[in-house]
């Protein structure tokens, strides 16, 4: 399975997520990028069924996009953004053949100066979180993230905190996920890094 | 397993007491065994002194609490009064029967008083709406087996509201505590003619 993780700092949100793109016992690919950027401020990280996953988050970021433009370059905020990939996850369960995609969206509110993480999966959960991931890598990260995890953490110590995780990952995971992409939600926008 | 009302699992409880009503959750939500969050309230308001605990599957208890949000600010605006639980009852379930072949998998549960005569009202449902009016207390969630043991043993009719809270909160923890889908922490409204008080509990976080 693949891997997403997410994590608030003080200043911003930090997303992870795997760079192969795995088909049964094959890797097909090792810079597989699973984000698109909905807005200045607001990133979705997807992992689930494929097909499925880049279908439904490009559909997310095509109306999150028409909505910047229709209401004059005002952007929605982190909490409006997962609230429609909500709505869109918890009507779609009930159809003929539902989304099969786990979200976590970073963002970062502009107005109130807040980063924000909010996990939501495939049946229409949704849930703000500290720190959150999807699939496998939630059972190894999470106990990492309670022992460690701070909310006043910077940056630095955030991303501290992210490679102890995929350092366990590594040790731990049957599969090689060729390495993460770790992007960085904050007032600033959004930007990757450079990760090991 | 794939059970849809006990994948996040949660519990809730009402009880009455001598002119006032008591209503309380767990704070949990969990993906199986694997707890997500321990800050998922499970007690809503939805009129001056008109509440409602929903169980079940957390997708379903979004989307019915932002129906129930929409209902009522829609009955505010045409009464121009909030809404009367007994009322509200009657929405929740009119609005559960209208999915009877497929149904949202929760299980909520109403309290309040009403603002006329101050008379405790507490009712439950399953999941398409059938109301079960009690007098006493209801039960909902993944460990409702256990608060209907612990509300048996524990209730006592007309207490007053600082001995209701003890004993919804008494009953409440140590149910959840029996319960591996339950628990996190837990939220106890106490509501009386005059005032709505709110505590969060601190409980083990196993």
């Amino acid at each position: 399975m693949d891997i997403i993780i997410g994590l608030t700092v003080k200043e911003g949100t930090i997303i992870a997520t795997s760079k192969a793109a795995t088909r049964g016992i094959s890797i097909l690919k090792d810079n597989d990028d699973k984000t698109r950027q909905l807005n200045s401020h607001n990133l979705i990280a997807y992992t689930g069924e494929s097909g499925d996953t880049v279908q439904f988050a490009e559909y997310i970021q095509a109306n999150i996009q028409l909505s910047t433009m229709r209401e004059n370059e005002i952007e929605l905020s982190p909490k409006a953004v997962a609230s429609f990939v909500r709505n869109q996850l918890a009507t779609s369960i009930r159809s003929r053949k539902p989304y099969q995609v786990n979200a976590l969206i970073g963002g970062y509110d502009t107005k109130t100066q807040k980063p924000s993480l909010s996990w939501v999966d495939y049946l229409g959960t949704y849930v703000e979180l500290p720190y959150g991931a999807h699939g496998y890598s939630a059972f190894y990260c999470t106990s990492l993230f309670d022992k460690h995890y701070r909310k006043d953490m910077t940056i630095d110590e955030g991303l501290k905190l992210l490679q102890m995780c995929v350092d366990e990952l590594n040790r731990r995971m049957p599969i090689d996920f060729k390495g993460v992409y770790v992007k960085i939600v904050d007032a600033e926008g959004i930007r990757q890094i450079d990760f090991n | 397993m794939s059970d849809p009302s006990s994948i996040n699992g949660g519990a809730a409880v009402a009880m009455v007491g001598k002119d006032c009503v008591a209503i309380a959750s767990d704070l949990r939500l969990g993906n199986q065994s694997l707890g997500v969050s321990n800050n998922f309230e499970k007690v809503f308001q939805f009129g001056d002194k008109t509440f409602l605990g929903l169980t079940g599957l957390a997708s379903d208890v979004t989307t019915l609490s932002q129906v129930f949000r929409l209902k009522t600010n829609l009955y505010k605006l045409r009464e121009e009064r909030s809404i009367e639980p007994q009322t509200f009852a009657n929405l929740v379930s009119s609005t559960l029967y209208e999915k009877r072949f497929g149904p949202y998998f929760i299980g909520p549960i109403v309290a309040g008083l009403d603002s006329k005569t101050d008379k405790p009202f507490i009712c439950g449902f399953d999941l398409i709406g059938c109301i079960d009016f009690a007098k006493d207390f209801i039960v909902s969630g993944t460990a409702s087996d256990q608060l209907y043991g612990m509300c048996e043993s524990l209730y006592e009719p007309n207490l007053e509201p600082e001995d209701l809270f003890e004993t919804i909160s008494q009953a409440l923890l140590n149910a959840v505590d029996r319960d591996a889908l339950s628990g996190w922490g837990c939220v106890v409204y106490v509501i009386t003619k005059d005032r709505v008080v709110k505590r969060v509990l601190r409980t083990r976080q196993d």
